[in-house]
């Protein structure tokens, strides 16, 4: 050591300091190691942390409305929803230019059907406007061409717009960009070609009227700003109230309102029952509430499965374990048998046994033990999906039981037998404990196996007996409310992890195996 | 470091080989989604085989209508649309169509024209509900019933399902809101053309739900079109609601003892949409299919496998009899003069606005 103190760094064999050039080889071989579960890594991103991130994402990305109405959104900023009045016209006018954009791109009845989960009717709403949307604002058009038919040139309006003292007219420069993105994107026009919406002419009013600089732009603009002062003035609120009434509610423009912002946590609300109000959440009526049962409903039925799994997995696994090879291996096949049968198959055979008319409830009546017209109920509610949700994840109890139980020696229930234990004792005392790992493990398995399971409780649960993730899937795939199906999803991970936490602090998960 | 090059050079060949998977939709094949089941086999044999023959594609199926909205909108957000032709409920159709995410169809210059002369959009006339649907079946929702479970008396009217005094037993209905409400309402008093109106108000609502509490304990709720029969076969209800087509089979094929209830049936309409997104070819070789299978010949062929009537008027007298079972076809359609006596015009505009609402209110209702 000594020596290295007065010498400088230890040098390698190539003359490099030791230190560095242990580095990279140590840095080589972690590479090497990082290449080799690359593929592993990357499949896993891809196909598994990238989708569920961009889901549960979801459950709080509400840019759709502020993406569709730019201009709405902001100008409703300013309005406050407890005058008890609908907003003003320059509202209405903002909301005339976001929705020709938003139709010519046929997004409007997406925000409808988005904000339709909130209020009932908007999605009606803005179809119906979509249709007349296109209309609003030709009272402007035709007055400015009265003017000057040179207001119907596109390649007029290309040119001004071009033109840099243009800016000295912010909302038809916007109006018009609008425009002209859109028939490029969408039609595949010429800008130069077509004339512009009637949007753009009522951008243009409201700019000339709102007193703009227009000395240095071309003199048509000039004559039209002293002419529009005397225009006959087109009433937007009015030509909305006309499609619909619900345009005039202060709930439609308070939904707009609300829903503004990017992210929101409307969807967890309605997640747990509840819904957004200007100040904070209420509960939402009482004939809406079905997501928290569901949830109680979902918790209760899984742990219940669990138990019946353990009930009736511990004996078969015990059997596998203590007998003889022979038999042993017999069972074991019946035990991984269905595993080998599609699980719709398996669930279906238990619509054919379980049902009124079927072949429990026959040898049930032909016994005499129920009367012919009171017959049990066992499918179609909680308890067929018990039964049958017990029988499709009873391996998952069995297996990690079976390889734990075949590490246990015989020879120390012997022991605690010769040292005088009963039976019970024996088995209480010295072979349950060793078992509670296989317990754990196999509970684990069939208990977050059970609460995501929906095709068995779809088919056999009738109403009382399915789970929350029969309604993600729902609105996964009917409602289309994926939102919603998020926040759910978002909510039922958490739990799972809650749960997970709560029996590593209690059982700890040190002490869970799947085998020896 | 073999081993490492081996591992690297394999992953990028199955990372290459998925890629190419994804877009190898070759020029030879065209993917068809459909419902599946007896109605896949009718589409099957009057429209992918003859046209597989005529233009050399080969056809591939699948199933997945049930969820046709969710996964365009996914492929769409993707940007890899993977469908060609897609057979949806017309709601659906209006869905996809406002969404842009559904071609818009000329009828006139892209369909083929009746084979009595009349134009496309004639032909099909008030079923072209959107500019994206090109129709293809009139079905309808109607109820079935054991003839050897109702006594003497065989219900003729819808409400039967809400008598359980002189049909007693279970019943089966569909685990959703739409048709239920309208009949519950139908039942209880409501004049026909006031049904929408009164369900768009909150006592209209509770009267529904009043309605169908009389009988909540005598139901079981389904899900799957297939439902209904098994459970008729089996005795399992003394009558049910399903998709007529459904029940034909039920009645004629398998032979049951179970009867049609034509009342108030509530009619609805299945057909074609072309996602947006397609490359060009692909485009022009859906629209040359949806040409072929629309045409007046082709609609008429479909009813000889299964009780759905066609979409074109055109097609109607040219219904003939079943393939199989040699009966005559024209009696079992739902558009039958005879089974036609009292239908109910389901509102899609109302429940595209509604079903949100009501579905929420519904499901809260059957856990109840």
């Amino acid at each position: 050591m000594t020596d290295t103190a007065q010498s400088g760094p230890v040098l390698a064999a190539d003359g490099r300091p030791l230190k560095a050039s242990l580095n990279r080889a140590l840095r080589r071989q972690k590479m090497r190691a990082m290449l080799l579960i690359a593929p592993l890594l990357f499949f896993i991103l891809i196909t598994f942390v990238v989708p569920i991130g961009q889901m549960l994402f979801r459950s709080v990305e509400n840019q759709i409305v502020s993406d569709t109405l730019p201009r709405t959104t902001q100008m409703l900023g300013d309005w406050d929803a407890s005058t008890g009045a609908a907003p003003d016209t320059p509202v209405f006018a903002a909301l005339t230019k976001d929705l020709m954009v938003a139709v010519e791109k046929k997004q409007h009845t997406r925000l409808g059907s988005r904000l339709n989960y909130e209020t009932t009717g908007v999605s009606s709403l803005f179809r119906k406007t979509g249709r007349k949307v296109d209309d609003m604002g030709e009272g402007y058009t035709d007055q400015f061409v009265d003017l000057d038919p040179k207001w119907e040139d596109p390649v007029f309006w290309a040119d001004l717009m071009a033109d840099p003292a243009a800016s000295a007219l912010p909302m038809t420069q916007d109006a018009y960009a609008a425009f002209a993105d859109t028939i490029i994107s969408e039609d595949g026009d010429d800008p130069r070609e077509e004339q512009p919406w009637h949007t753009v002419y009522l951008s243009l009013y409201q700019d000339l009227s709102a007193g703009a600089d227009v000395g240095s732009l071309p003199a048509e603009v000039a004559t039209a700003q002293t002419a529009a002062v005397t225009f006959q003035t087109e009433d937007l609120i009015a030509a909305f109230a006309d499609i619909d009434e619900d345009w005039l509610s202060v709930d439609t423009w308070q939904t707009i309102q609300t829903y503004s912002p990017a992210f929101t946590n409307g969807y967890f609300l309605n997640a747990v029952d509840r819904q957004k109000t200007p100040d904070g959440s209420e509960w939402r009526p009482e004939d809406q509430q079905i997501y928290l049962t569901l949830f109680v409903r979902t918790m209760i039925m899984s742990l219940t499965i669990t138990f019946s799994c353990i009930l009736l997995g511990y004996p078969v696994a015990w059997l596998l374990a203590n007998l003889p090879m022979r038999q042993a291996n017999l069972l074991m096949i019946l035990v991984l048998l269905p595993f080998w049968t599609s699980l719709l198959v398996r669930t279906s055979a238990w619509k054919v046994l379980l049902q009124q008319q079927g072949v429990i409830n026959e040898i049930v009546v032909w016994l005499g033990l129920v009367a012919d017209d009171n017959r049990l109920a066992l499918i179609n509610n909680a308890t067929g999906t018990v039964i049958a949700m017990t029988h499709i994840l009873l391996p998952f109890m069995i297996l990690p039981l079976y390889s734990v139980m075949k590490t246990i020696p015989p020879s120390y229930l012997r022991a605690a037998k010769s040292l005088g234990a009963t039976n019970w004792t024996a088995f209480w005392r010295v072979y349950f404990p060793q078992s509670v790992p296989g317990i754990g493990a196999g509970s684990i398995l069939v208990f977050i196996l059970s609460i995501g399971y929906y095709i068995t409780p779809e088919i056999v649960g009738g109403t009382k007996g399915v789970f929350i993730s029969n309604r993600i899937a729902y609105h996964i795939s009917s409602s289309l409310n994926w939102g919603l199906a998020a926040a759910l999803g978002a909510i039922l991970l958490v739990v799972v992890l809650l749960l997970y936490w709560a029996y590593d602090r209690i059982v700890g998960i040190d002490n869970v195996k799947l085998g020896g | 470091m073999k081993l490492t090059t081996t591992l690297m050079a394999s992953s990028a060949l199955v990372m290459a080989s998925t890629s190419a998977f994804a877009d190898g939709h070759m020029a030879s094949e065209m993917t068809i989604v459909s419902w599946g089941g007896a109605y896949s086999a009718s589409q099957q044999a009057a429209y992918h085989d003859p046209y597989s023959e005529m233009a050399g594609v080969t056809i591939i199926n699948d199933e997945s209508s049930a969820e046709a909205v969710a996964k365009l909108r996914a492929m769409n957000e993707a940007g890899n649309v993977t469908w060609d032709v897609v057979d949806v409920v017309a709601s659906d159709a209006i869905r996809l169509c406002d969404e842009g995410l559904a071609l818009e169809i000329d009828a006139d210059t892209q369909l083929a024209d009746g084979d009595d002369g009349s134009k496309a959009s004639d032909d099909f006339g008030d079923l072209l509900v959107s500019d994206c649907f090109i129709p293809q079946i009139v079905y309808s929702t109607t109820a079935g019933y054991r003839t050897d479970l109702v006594g003497d008396t065989p219900p003729t009217s819808i409400c039967a399902l809400f008598d359980t005094d002189t049909y007693p037993g279970m019943r089966s209905l569909e685990k959703r809101p739409i048709n239920n409400m309208e009949w519950a309402l139908l039942c209880d008093g409501v004049a026909k053309e006031d049904v929408y109106d009164v369900l768009e108000t909150k006592e209209g609502q509770a009267q529904a739900f009043a309605k169908l509490d009389t009988i909540k304990d005598s139901v079981v709720w389904w899900s799957a079109g297939a439902d209904t029969p098994q459970l008729l076969a089996d005795g399992e209800v003394v009558m049910g609601t399903t998709y007529n087509g459904r029940l034909f089979a039920l009645i004629e094929e398998q032979k049951q003892p179970v009867g049609m209830l034509w009342d108030a049936q509530v009619f609805d309409l299945d057909g074609w949409i072309i996602p947006t997104g397609l490359s060009p070819e692909r485009e022009a070789r859906a629209l040359d299919y949806v040409k072929f299978a629309t045409d007046t010949q082709r609609l008429a062929d479909q009813a000889k496998y299964i009780s759905y009537g066609p979409a074109r008027a055109s097609s109607a007298p040219l219904v003939g009899k079943h393939a199989t079972l040699g009966i005559d076809m024209a009696q079992h359609m739902p558009t039958d003069p005879e089974n036609a006596k009292n239908t109910f015009l389901y509102n899609y505009e109302w429940w595209a606005d509604y079903r949100d609402d009501l579905d929420a209110k519904f499901q809260a209702w059957l856990s109840q």
